[in-house]
């Protein structure tokens, strides 16, 4: 996020894409409803009729996969009706013109025709965000897991930029985190091209200070993305993997392929709390210490670093990962010596100005947002106050193209999937919470009524959903929640896994994440 | 027989209780009667006859006015099957029926009642536009809308002294000069539900009196807030309000000028909390009718948090006439703070029960032996309630204080709702609270721990003294909880509830200290009644016998009977039936 | 800004401040129950109650805000009285059973019992009865508990967005339930239990878990999504036994069904408690050095063999900065791949 969960309660306009706020972000969502109470105007594109919708001054019901020319169709009525804010344009952004170009072709007619959004609709749209300077996106995987997820990224950042709405308070552009440390995650830089901080690994300058900070040389090789692992794995280029806390073989997508991939290592270590599907084809499995058993820190969505503490034992013999880490590195000849996740924190700040200020004692009671520099820093609420970092950003034009897999008359469905507010991503965790378990432990897929009229199908009744990778047997919820040709399965179930369906060699051309939103499959009774 | 310059109208009364008693069936008799002389038709435009709104004396309905060039004559508890008679003797014959006329008590009722709010009501038909029209109505409309400013009305309306007709009595032209001085886009008015006998009888002058309020404070929307039990209220306001704004006296540019308003029905189910503004507001609201605290107060922030001005009908209702007929004229009648007159509806054990209006100022002593004719069967009167469930009663020696709020609060009153109950020497007053509050604590809307359970306990403890289970100290607790209530409670329902406790235990504490020792002065109260047979009455008929449902009764014929006070229900059967005398009880 | 004198003390504050909240700032108590920081004022319990100079009964001073030159006074004979008065009627009807009810020791109402010395209740009378009907695995409710304070009703409409209960009834019989008593339509976020002041809503995970004694209270960070709410373990005996959030938290004490409720996972006696190693198909347990010498020994074999480039390392989105750093640079440093990512985009 570049600007705070706080903000929000100051936004007149939330635009919320692409993200089922009310059940995967429920406390965001609280937020978001404290600024409808104070007049603030919602909208909400999403294929599905989100519970945020009814707090919606506009439902934008789209097809899935068709955000870019959603997004750009809303920037095409702004530019027409000169909603835009020239002033900023000028100031920090570079390209406009070459970008204006791309929109030209986006008359609310055209994307009326691609979505299937009345073009009044778009343009109500457009007059709510273009209009308000103190407006804000959401958005989470239903931007992302697409093939032209890069693209759509882009497209809101345009729109951003289109109307100046970033780099002050109650703006900004959201990407709402699905998991608890995902910012910190990548902060730390467990991706395969930077170093900690986004540093990239291809600049020599970069490298050295790495290699001169931890005293090795390091591989100048562009390492594998974890979509990318699977395949390498079954071509034999990968021979080994040490997963820790990952559970791929349910998240990942097409689950006969990523089992095949893991079963071809020569050699898997999986560390994790629970003997996961994955963990289950290790040949080591170690046991892990969960949150609530050790000391650390974890960034939330809005860049704030803050402390998790330890409030029990582990159980057994389990142990915390620093433990496991230090030990493996220390038998692989790389003695690493920490006496406590503090200094692991501070050397991490060396190495990151981001990071340099936030220190345990600093954030004792109340988190710190990075970038933190110094010791006295307050932290940032949100980026850009004083401008772009290099100097001045660009407009990307972006060109709608459809996804993958379209419907088709063998598989005339769209299967998009996503979470509920009841699990939580595998499961490994909420599936063990009984209460939980009694209340939403059964896989479903949601179909529309007329749909299910079509096919003779009635409420509870099971289905099996096919496509072109495999087929699951589930129980069929008729809701008006999906749209007509859109069925919706949860991922968190394994006796019914979403990602058996899903493909696997759809992948956003940049960032390689698979499209989890689209993919054609039939319905058989 | 009679010349064709003739001119003929008849009046139904079609008031709620005129149709229960028939009105509809009697105004079709009057019909098919005329049209089969065939009067009708030779009379021509000189005949008319239509239904009008209730005239305050239901016990009497139907009544008739039968008008015949200008002479009126007024037939009482007319049946269907009477009509025949009265066209054929009165209308055709010239000599009208006199023994189903009305007689003096009729005329008495009426001697010492000046109406306003009421004028029309019972002579022009509801149901017609015209009606109203031609006995002057939208004639302040239109006076308000070619020559007054809103300013204009508001200083017209706070000189003639107009305060709520309800609750306390706040003064209806501060209010709206309140509201007006407000600044907002958006500013609402809402007529609250009070008697239904205005909207039935005359609905156009409420209509009128919320435009005009409307335009005064520069509202474009209102409220009526109608209770659904009453269909043909509910019926009247709606055709009424067409009517209306067919006429342009209502909707957009009303006659013509820049300015809009409309009025909304919103049907409520009898939830007497919402007499309570805020509780009124959060209803309309679409919530439930619970009340709110004040401040905010409404003329700032009320409905949707935009100023409202909430006015009952009643005082709506004076509207028009005042601005007809001028602040001084309505201000010419009642006392130094209180102008103008009251509706009021006296029930109990009054002679004549009914709606009535009277000048503010009135004796109490000229309601109860003038208009209501004394107390039934010339009783000892005991104690006059007034001002619904809210209020507080006022005993025989204070009948001769003026009737208005000032007055009434000083003794422990209110004029509240208008209600005026007549209690006789047969009531006990401990059960008359117990009543009341029962009433109350069934409405209390929740929200707040003094209504809803300090009520509750209230009613239990009156609950216990009724039944002689009351201990001492309880009158003192009573005491001690109602003003704790009154004190504590959220909204006007809470802080008037224990009224009738404390002013029953003010006056009748005798009464209280009498169940307290067992014993109920009334003899109401069933748990604290022995019944017994007194030998030296009884001619041992077996009446009594009988007729008791618990066979507590026992006695050879002929001889002196007996009640085992074991078996013994209290329910008082043999008391009824016994032709002698010869049951006792205390 | 207005200015206030309370209790004799002036203080300046910003329009619209309730007196409640400018006592507040004057740290002068007022007793409250159905007052909460994070909801709109009701003003149902009465307990708030002050004397405002030119007002002739008692206002609430949650629902009054501040005007110039106001003169409050928050406790006189009078007030206390009518507190007291008050109390007593809750309790009236209020079951009688802190002994055995979850809250004890952490209910506004007991305390608020505590300090106006109740004991004798001069008001008792009929108690309210309910049989208990609860469909839902989260959430315990005791009717008879509840003072009808309003707040979960206000947090599920005003936060939550939920509206899933109201008040029903009239009178002595009212009662919070869902409209028209229909299925509870519920996210389960457990908000309402959050903020009743009494007994009256618990969640069913920690019934009997224990209440105040011997519990450790841990503040960390919520493991399930980004948003990363601020909780508070409850910690007894090495299990945690509940999770609260504190209201001065910047989630402001709101969490969601799996922040609240989602915590059993913790003491699963699923959870893998020794080191693993797989031989002809079956996992033996084994001591920790022996399988980091195992490990150690087929990672060097593979990179002797293949290079470094043939391993790969995911970390996860649910680690901590801490093992996420010490996770790349196992798999840079020690390794010397960049094969290492996390599950950001799944």
């Amino acid at each position: 996020m570049t600007n705070s969960i706080r903000e929000i309660e100051g936004m007149e306009v939330i635009f919320i894409i692409g993200s089922n706020t009310k059940e995967t972000h429920p406390v965001i969502a609280n937020r978001m409803i404290k600024a409808y109470r104070k007049g603030a105007k919602i909208i909400v594109a999403d294929p599905r009729k989100v519970p945020m919708v009814r707090f919606a001054e506009l439902f934008l019901n789209l097809r899935p996969g068709t955000d870019v020319a959603l997004i750009n169709g809303i920037a095409h009525v702004i530019l027409k009706e000169d909603m835009y804010d020239r002033h900023f344009i000028d100031e920090k952004v570079e390209g406009f013109e070459e970008w204006k170009k791309s929109v030209e072709e986006f008359t609310p007619e055209y994307v009326e025709k691609i979505t299937g959004i009345p073009k009044e609709d778009i343009i109500k749209a457009a007059r709510l965000y273009g209009n308000s300077r103190r407006a804000g996106i959401f958005y989470t995987m239903g931007i992302t897991q697409h093939t032209c997820g890069t693209d759509n990224v882009n497209a809101i950042a345009n729109l951003a930029l289109l109307t100046g709405n970033i780099g002050r308070e109650f703006t900004g552009i959201s990407p709402l985190r699905g998991q608890n440390n995902v910012q910190g995650a990548s902060d730390a830089g467990c991706l395969p091209n930077v170093y900690p901080g986004y540093q990239r690994v291809d600049l020599p300058e970069i490298k050295h200070k790495f290699e001169k900070a931890w005293g090795v040389s390091l591989s100048q090789n562009a390492g594998l993305k974890a979509t990318e692992m699977i395949p390498a794995a079954l071509e034999g280029r990968l021979k080994a993997m040490y997963i820790m806390g990952e559970n791929p073989v349910i998240t990942d997508p097409n689950i006969h392929h990523t089992v095949k991939a893991l079963k071809s290592l020569e050699f898997l270590v999986v560390q994790d709390i629970f003997m996961t599907e994955t963990a289950e084809l290790a040949d080591v499995v170690l046991p892990a210490a969960c949150f609530a058993e050790k000391d650390g820190t974890f960034t939330n969505t809005e860049r704030k670093v803050q402390r998790g503490r330890k409030a029990v034992n582990p159980p057994g013999e389990a142990r915390d990962d620093i433990f496991t880490i230090m030990e493996i590195s220390k038998r692989l000849g790389y003695p690493m010596d920490y006496n406590s996740p503090e200094e692991v924190l501070e050397e991490f700040g060396k190495l990151w100005p981001a990071l340099a200020g936030i220190k345990y004692n600093r954030i004792e009671k109340h988190g710190i947002q990075w970038p933190c520099p110094t010791n006295d820093h307050p932290g940032t609420e949100y980026l850009y106050k004083g401008g772009f970092p290099r100097g001045k950003v660009h407009f990307t034009p972006t060109q709608y193209t459809p996804p993958a897999e379209i419907a088709d008359k063998d598989y005339p469905f769209i299967l998009t999937t996503g979470r509920n507010l009841f699990q939580y991503h595998a499961g490994s965790m909420t599936r063990r919470v009984e209460p939980i378990e009694s209340h939403a432990g059964e896989p479903y897929v949601e179909i529309n009524p007329s749909d299910s009229e079509r096919l003779d199908i009635k409420d509870g009744d099971m289905v099996k959903v096919v496509s072109r990778r495999g087929n699951i047997e589930i129980k069929a919820r008729v809701t008006r929640m999906v749209s007509e040709g859109v069925v919706f399965i949860p991922m968190h179930y394994r006796e019914a896994a979403a990602n058996i369906l899903t493909n696997d060699s759809a992948l956003d051309r940049h960032v390689k994440t698979p499209e989890y939103k689209v993919c054609s499959v039939r319905i058989e009774k | 027989m009679f010349e064709s310059k003739i001119n003929l109208e008849i009046k139904v009364c079609m008031g709620t209780g005129g149709i229960a008693a028939g009105g509809t069936e009697v105004l079709a008799a009057f019909d098919s009667a005329l049209k089969e002389r065939d009067i009708q038709a030779k009379l021509q435009m000189g005949c008319s006859m239509h239904k009008v709104g209730c005239r305050g004396l239901c016990a009497k309905d139907v009544l008739v006015d039968v008008i015949i060039n200008n002479s009126k004559s007024t037939y009482q508890y007319i049946k269907p099957e009477m009509v025949q008679r009265i066209v054929d003797e009165h209308i055709v014959g010239g000599n009208p029926v006199a023994d189903w006329l009305v007689a003096d008590d009729y005329h008495n009722f009426y001697k010492k009642q000046v109406k306003v709010v009421l004028s029309d009501c019972g002579n022009i038909d509801p149901e017609n536009i015209d009606s109203y029209i031609s006995a002057g109505g939208y004639k302040a409309t239109e006076k308000v809308f070619k020559s007054m400013s809103p300013e204009d009305v508001i200083t017209e309306i706070k000189k003639s002294g107009l305060r709520g007709r309800g609750g306390a009595g706040f003064p209806t032209g501060v209010k709206w000069e309140a509201c007006r001085g407000v600044q907002s886009e958006q500013k609402y008015i809402i007529c609250n539900f009070m008697d239904r006998a205005v909207i039935e009888g005359n609905p156009h002058a409420v209509i009128e009196g919320m435009v005009i309020g409307a335009y005064a404070i520069g509202a474009s929307k209102g409220y009526v807030y109608i209770r659904a039990e009453y269909p043909l209220a509910v019926e009247r306001l709606k055709l009424a309000i067409k009517a209306a704004k067919e006429r342009k006296f209502l909707g957009n540019n009303i006659l013509d000028s820049s300015f809009s308003f409309d009025i909304k029905i919103k049907l409520g189910a009898g939830a007497f909390v919402c007499g309570e503004e805020t509780a009124l507001i959060a209803f309309i609201e679409g919530q439930r009718g619970m009340s709110r605290a004040k401040p905010p107060f409404p003329v700032y922030q009320g409905l949707w948090g935009k100023p409202t001005v909430i006015n009952n009908m009643e005082t709506l209702a004076n509207i028009p006439y005042i601005i007809n007929k001028g602040a001084d004229w309505y201000s010419s009648y009642g006392t130094e703070k209180s102008k103008g007159t009251k509706v009021f509806a006296l029930t109990g054990k009054v002679k004549n029960t009914g709606l009535i209006e009277v000048p503010m100022g009135i004796t109490l002593r000229e309601i109860i032996y003038d208009i209501g004719g004394g107390i039934q069967g010339d009783k000892a009167l005991k104690a006059v309630q007034i001002g619904g469930p809210s209020g507080g009663c006022i005993t025989p020696d204070m009948l001769d204080i003026n009737v208005d709020y000032e007055s009434l609060a000083k003794v422990g009153s209110i004029v509240g709702s208008g209600g005026m109950i007549v209690l006789d020497e047969d009531d006990c007053m401990v059960n008359v609270a117990k009543y009341f509050l029962s009433f109350t604590q069934a409405e209390s809307c929740g929200k707040c721990v003094p209504c809803r359970i300090g009520t509750k306990r209230l009613l239990e403890m009156l609950d216990r003294i009724t039944k002689g289970k009351g201990k001492e100290g309880d009158i003192e607790l009573l005491e001690k909880l109602s003003s704790d209530v009154k004190a504590a409670s959220l909204c006007g329902l809470g802080q008037t509830a224990p009224n009738p406790v404390l002013s029953t235990i003010k006056y009748f504490r005798e009464e209280y200290e009498a169940h307290l020792q067992g014993k109920c002065p009334a003899k109401v109260c069933r748990d604290l009644l022995t019944y017994y047979i007194i030998e030296e009455l009884c001619k041992g008929c077996g009446a009594c016998l009988r007729a008791c449902p618990a066979g507590a009764i026992t006695g050879e014929k002929k001889k002196p009977h007996h009640i085992n006070r074991q078996l013994c229900i209290k329910c008082g059967a043999c008391f009824d039936v016994c032709k002698f005398k010869a049951v006792g009880r205390e | 800004m207005p200015k206030v004198t309370i209790d004799g003390r002036t203080i300046e504050v910003p329009t619209g401040t309730t007196v409640l909240d400018a006592a507040k700032m004057l740290d002068i108590p007022i007793p409250t129950l159905c007052y909460h920081p994070k909801l709109t004022p009701f003003g149902g319990c009465r307990l708030c109650i002050v004397e405002i100079k030119g007002i002739p009964r008692p206002v609430t001073s949650c629902t009054t805000p501040v005007s110039e030159g106001m003169e409050v006074t928050t406790s006189t004979p009078q007030i206390e009285d009518l507190r007291k008065t008050v109390l007593e009627l809750i309790l009236s009807d209020h079951p009688n059973d802190c002994m055995v009810c979850e809250r004890a020791g952490d209910c506004t109402l007991q305390e608020l019992a505590y300090f106006y010395g109740i004991r004798e209740n001069r008001f008792a009378g009929e108690r309210r009865i309910y049989t208990k009907r609860d469909g839902n695995p989260f959430i315990e409710r005791d009717l008879e508990k509840c003072i009808l304070c309003g707040r979960c009703v206000k947090v599920c409409d005003e936060v939550q967005g939920v509206g899933a209960i109201d008040f029903g009834y009239r009178g002595f019989k009212s009662k919070i339930c869902t409209p028209y008593e229909k299925d509870l339509d519920c996210e389960f976020c457990g908000q309402c239990v959050a903020v009743c002041p009494t007994g009256a809503l618990t969640g069913k995970l920690w019934a009997f878990k224990g209440r105040q004694k011997d519990i450790k209270e841990i503040d960390t960070v919520c493991p399930y999504c980004g948003t990363g709410c601020n909780i508070t373990l409850h910690i007894r005996r090495n299990e945690v036994v509940r999770v609260t959030s504190r209201e001065d938290t910047w989630n402001e004490g709101w969490l969601c069904v799996k922040g609240r409720f989602g915590y059993k996972f913790i003491s699963s006696s699923d959870r893998l408690k020794k080191p693993l190693i797989k031989r002809n198909g079956q996992f033996e347990e084994v001591s920790w050095d022996k399988a980091l010498d195992y490990i150690a020994e087929k990672l060097n074999d593979i990179k002797s063999k293949y290079g470094a480039d043939a391993i790969g390392g995911l970390s996860s989105a649910r680690c901590t900065n801490e093992e996420n750093y010490l996770f790349q640079k196992l798999m840079r440093a020690a390794i010397g791949t960049n094969n290492v990512d996390h599950c950001a985009r799944l």
